[in-house]
């Protein structure tokens, strides 16, 4: 019962940040309020029993992003211009979209069901085999290495190609003199 | 000048010491508690970050040059992709640790997990040190009272 | 839809119906602002209110964190994990590496935003198309002869 009452308490300060975000025009305080949602989303990680997620989000979501969204706004510029456009269909897009998704959770299991099809096939039996094929006390740090490790080697892939993709946007490594004289010739 | 955020200055100074050992901690310790890698990764990165942020670009970039950094971000990836081939050598599956301690499997379960960590580890400090770097490089085009 | 009215039924979806309220505000964001560093905070939130979807799916009653306990040689006491409910760990796994990929790709789009400053002097989608359109005019009137009167 409590941890509904804080869920609910928690998800209600999100929405709140989240239309915050959407009112304000000043970009340094829509970053700042971004830093807010992740730290608040990082509590909501841990009432859902997700350390790990949290210890993540809390350290990517307002730290490291928060860094690289004031960088790109003192590269461009700190104010959004007021749209031109009116608001009416873009909301009537999130209100169809909205209605969807909503209509799709009707046949989901309660939150929290233990007898969930989420919670009988995989997970209890990555839970029981990993104190004899691993001994890791920790079961994510198991399954992310060991039982996933294919999966987790494809995303450090993925983050080493999108740095890989940031330097050559913007870090001014340009090709070599001798290649743009061949270019030209 | 020198005075300019003084306060800053001398707290940075103490933290980014104990950020580096905190995220060693999470780094070697992700297999006991909540941490790993990624995180780790992270977190060294900030310590970086904030020392980049208060002492400037060029402080930072004679403690952790930029040719380090592009290294770095690639050594990572062949560290944990490395693994795999070794245990390929060592007559197992791609990346079955059982391969590095075949009396006891569990003992080289430890072994890849730390290994795999470790270049995970370094590849996201490298991506995140190298992306501020990136950012932080090119000359501002707003001045400070825009903000 | 019915089923909406039922408390014993809101009480236990009341979750996802605010993910999905968190999911859209991001999205409104996406489709109605102009400025691009503003969409990408929206995508953000959009990311941020998915990844808490997949780990609320996780999410057992009276389970706990997926970490077992020691014992003093650091193994795994067996018989200690005995009688305890325990999360499911596998969307944690799958969320904790999307985060971190996330933040690439973030800042991949943070990289691009700096670029199209650079080249429009703007960051408003808006004025971006207007800049575009007003060039592919001038490449019209100057090149459409030579395209035969086609372009």
């Amino acid at each position: 019962m409590i941890d509904t009452v804080t869920n609910i308490i928690l998800l209600t300060m999100l929405v709140l940040t989240a239309l915050a975000i959407v009112r304000m025009e000043r970009l340094f305080a829509v970053v700042m309020l971004s830093g807010v949602f992740s730290l608040l989303s990082a509590l909501l990680f841990v009432t859902l029993d997700a350390v790990d997620v949290a210890f993540t989000e809390a350290a990517v979501g307002a730290g490291i992003s928060t860094v690289l969204l004031l960088g790109t706004i003192a590269l461009t510029k700190p104010v959004e211009r007021r749209a031109r456009h009116t608001a009416f269909i873009p909301f009537i897009v999130v209100l169809v979209t909205g209605a969807a998704l909503v209509y799709g959770t009707l046949d989901m299991p309660a939150f929290g069901d233990p007898n969930a099809p989420a919670q009988i096939h995989v997970g209890p039996e990555y839970l029981a085999r990993t104190p004899d094929d691993i001994d890791v006390p920790n079961v994510v740090t198991a399954i992310l290495g060991s039982y996933r490790g294919y999966d987790t080697l494809g995303e450090t892939a993925v983050v080493f190609t999108a740095g890989i993709g940031v330097l050559l946007l913007l870090s001014g490594l340009r090709r070599r003199r001798e290649d743009e004289e061949e270019d030209q010739a | 000048m020198i005075f300019h955020h003084l306060i800053l200055r001398v707290v940075t100074k103490i933290l980014v010491g104990t950020i580096i050992l905190f995220a060693l901690y999470v780094q070697f310790h992700g297999d006991f508690s909540p941490g790993g890698g990624f995180q780790a990764g992270v977190i060294m990165a900030v310590a970086f970050i904030i020392y980049g942020i208060v002492f400037g670009l060029t402080a930072v970039k004679k403690v952790f040059p930029e040719w380090v950094v592009h290294k770095t971000l690639a050594f990572g990836v062949l560290i944990y992709a490395g693994t795999g081939i070794a245990t390929m050598f060592l007559g197992y599956d791609f990346l079955d640790y059982d391969a590095f301690s075949p009396a006891h499997p569990t003992v080289g379960q430890h072994w890849g997990l730390l290994v795999i960590e470790f270049g995970v580890g370094v590849t996201v400090t490298g991506v995140m040190v190298a992306i501020y770097y990136a950012f932080a490089g090119r000359p501002p085009s707003i001045s400070d009272e825009d903000w | 839809m019915s089923k909406l009215l039922d408390l014993q039924f809101l009480a236990g979806h009341a979750h996802y119906l605010l993910f999905i309220v968190l999911m859209m505000t991001g999205l409104f964001i996406v489709v109605d602002k102009t400025n691009l560093v503003k969409k990408i905070v929206g995508l953000n939130i959009f990311q941020v209110s998915v990844f808490m979807f997949y780990v609320s799916i996780g999410k057992v009653t009276g389970g706990t964190a997926p970490i077992f306990p020691m014992d003093d040689k650091y193994h795994v006491d067996k018989e200690a994990l005995v009688g305890i409910a325990y999360s499911n760990p596998l969307p944690h796994v799958l969320i904790l590496t999307a985060i971190v990929v996330g933040i690439a790709t973030t800042s991949l789009g943070l990289a691009l935003i700096v670029r199209i400053r650079e080249s429009f002097n703007t960051i408003d989608e808006e004025d971006i198309l207007h800049i575009e359109q007003e060039m592919t005019r001038d490449d019209n009137r100057k090149y459409g002869n030579a395209m035969g009167g086609l372009a």
